[in-house]
């Protein structure tokens, strides 16, 4: 049985690591929370963002719906909501629906307490405080079937489809024959390769969810005008060979691996614990991408790049793997598992389970590169007007 | 690595595939004997790059992966790269949708940045 070390949770989720979570409710918080978690310690985690203190109805709650996300995300031992004091997102609710999870949860409102500087002042004293309520949790054993892994890539070129992408499929075949949950996201990158999904849906519901939501991302770019190869594949990718969406389709499907496809929810959406493969219906922007299955619950994000990104998350670990040796070797600061032997003849399954024991062990708490260097990128999508529109149409 | 290897410097993914991916920068005059037919290299092809294993004719399909990934905007040959000059994709074409009816405007603005969001 494959098992790791975690958190146990007051929800009974188990967390791979123990942040006290300082959670702004807008733009106009995020260099006050920033601040607050640097100062304080590594433990600590900001989620600076850039959403506005008034957003229209449907774009507020996508941000709020976020926030409890990540608040709840059960890597979270406690959490801090900061706000200015002027938005429309109500930090109180905010923090009453992570409460709900079980887990100490405290606000700070600038306006009230003197301005940034006596923000920073009672900030500092919340999260010591905090940090006293969970600090000495110690981890204990949990089931690989506990876990929900994210897969996403990013800077993908040619050998993503080839060697990275099918080798962190292996991976995710493993766990979810371990028990686990795998979540994938990135609507825009299942255009070309929707009918190889649509075969691997569990059901007939899943299935007409899942074409659902792929034919609204491409009739979005028919509405606009557009030519999706504007950005897909994106400059980068065609400097790496990826010709057409659909070339890049097919490669990045391969990353969430072979197993029946069960659940389809919606963008930051809770990811089911134990329910095999489940797409989130998200942009192709990987840092929001990932925020966004890291809301869900997500505690291990795995990212496949050829070009090399170096790219983070506050709340879930990265793993970085590439199919590209000379990214291995340009960006080995920044990558924690090299699968472009697959290219050289080494067998795909030994690769992935060299991603899936990395996986566990990461989960037990090794750190990655992107932790090591704290790279904490965090952006919430934003609803936008046209897309609002798109939907109206439907 | 599933796929079929071409003298170790390219990759076929299915057997049904038009293209096969370089496994390093193929140089013009290299010959791909393992292809059938044997394929001789028209010009230099980057690592991760395709290349042609049949020549196809305009609007013939592009496979890769067993699969149509694009199809062909010029007269292309075996051992020729087949990229963007001469492939496109047929989907996310609002573009075209958007010639068909007239409705310049919408595609006057040139933010196809959000439908696709690609990194």
């Amino acid at each position: 049985m494959d098992t790791f070390e975690g958190y146990r949770r007051p929800d009974g989720r188990i967390g791979v690591r123990n942040h006290v979570a300082v959670l702004p409710t807008s733009v106009a918080a995020s260099p006050v929370a920033d601040r607050i978690a640097g100062d304080a310690g590594r433990w600590a985690r900001a989620t600076p963002h850039q959403m506005g203190t008034s957003q229209p109805e449907e774009g507020r709650e996508r941000t709020r719906s976020v926030l409890a996300g990540i608040g709840r995300n059960p890597n979270v031992g406690a959490a801090l909501v900061v706000e200015l004091g002027t938005e429309d997102i109500d930090a109180d609710d905010l923090a009453d629906d992570i409460a709900a999870s079980g887990k100490p949860v405290e606000t700070l409102t600038v306006r009230e307490v003197g301005g940034t500087a006596g923000a920073l002042d009672a900030g500092a004293d919340i999260l010591v405080d905090l940090w006293d309520e969970i600090g000495d949790q110690r981890r204990e054993e949990a089931d690989a079937s506990e876990l929900v892994f994210a897969v996403e890539c990013g800077g993908s070129d040619a050998t993503s489809g080839i060697a990275a992408n099918p080798a962190l499929g292996d991976a995710s075949d493993r766990l979810v024959d371990a028990g686990g949950a795998v979540c994938i996201s990135e609507t825009p990158e299942f255009i070309g390769a929707e009918h190889v999904a649509a075969e691997r849906c569990a059901d007939e519901e899943t299935r007409e969810k899942l074409l659902d939501r792929v034919e609204r991302r491409e009739r979005l770019a028919d509405l606009m005008g557009v030519d999706m190869r504007g950005a897909q594949p994106s400059p980068g990718n065609q400097e790496g060979g990826l010709t057409t969406i659909e070339e890049k389709s097919l490669g990045a499907l391969a990353k969430c691996g072979t197993r029946d496809i069960r659940h389809v929810v919606d963008y930051g959406e809770a990811i089911p614990v134990g329910g095999g493969v489940t797409v989130m219906d998200s942009p192709g922007y990987d840092v929001e991408s990932v925020v966004g299955k890291v809301a869900g619950g997500a505690q291990v994000v795995a990212f496949t790049t050829g070009r090399g990104s170096t790219t983070g998350n506050p709340i879930a670990p990265v793993i970085k793997v590439t199919g590209n040796h000379r990214t291995a070797e340009r960006l080995a600061s920044n990558m924690d598992v090299d699968a472009s032997a697959v290219i050289d003849g080494e067998p795909l399954g030994e690769v992935g389970e060299r991603i899936y024991r990395t996986l566990l062990s990461v989960a037990d708490g090794a750190e990655t590169a992107a932790e090591a260097r704290r790279l904490e990128e965090f952006a919430i999508n934003e609803r936008q007007p046209r897309e609002l529109a798109a939907e109206g149409q439907r | 690595m599933k796929g079929e290897l071409l003298n170790e410097r390219a990759l076929v993914m299915a057997p049904e595939d038009t293209v096969a991916t370089a496994l390093a920068d193929l140089d013009a005059g290299e010959r791909l004997d393992d292809a059938d037919p044997s394929v001789t290299v028209a010009e230099e092809v980057p690592f991760g790059h395709k290349v042609a294993l049949a020549d196809l004719d305009v609007g013939e399909t592009v496979r890769k992966y067993g699969e149509v990934i694009g199809e062909a905007t010029e007269p292309i040959a075996a051992g020729e790269w087949v990229h963007t000059h001469n492939c496109e994709s047929t989907r996310g074409r609002g573009d075209r949708a958007a010639a068909a009816t007239g409705d310049g405007a919408a595609a006057a603005d040139g933010d196809a940045g959000h439908a696709g969001d690609g990194r």
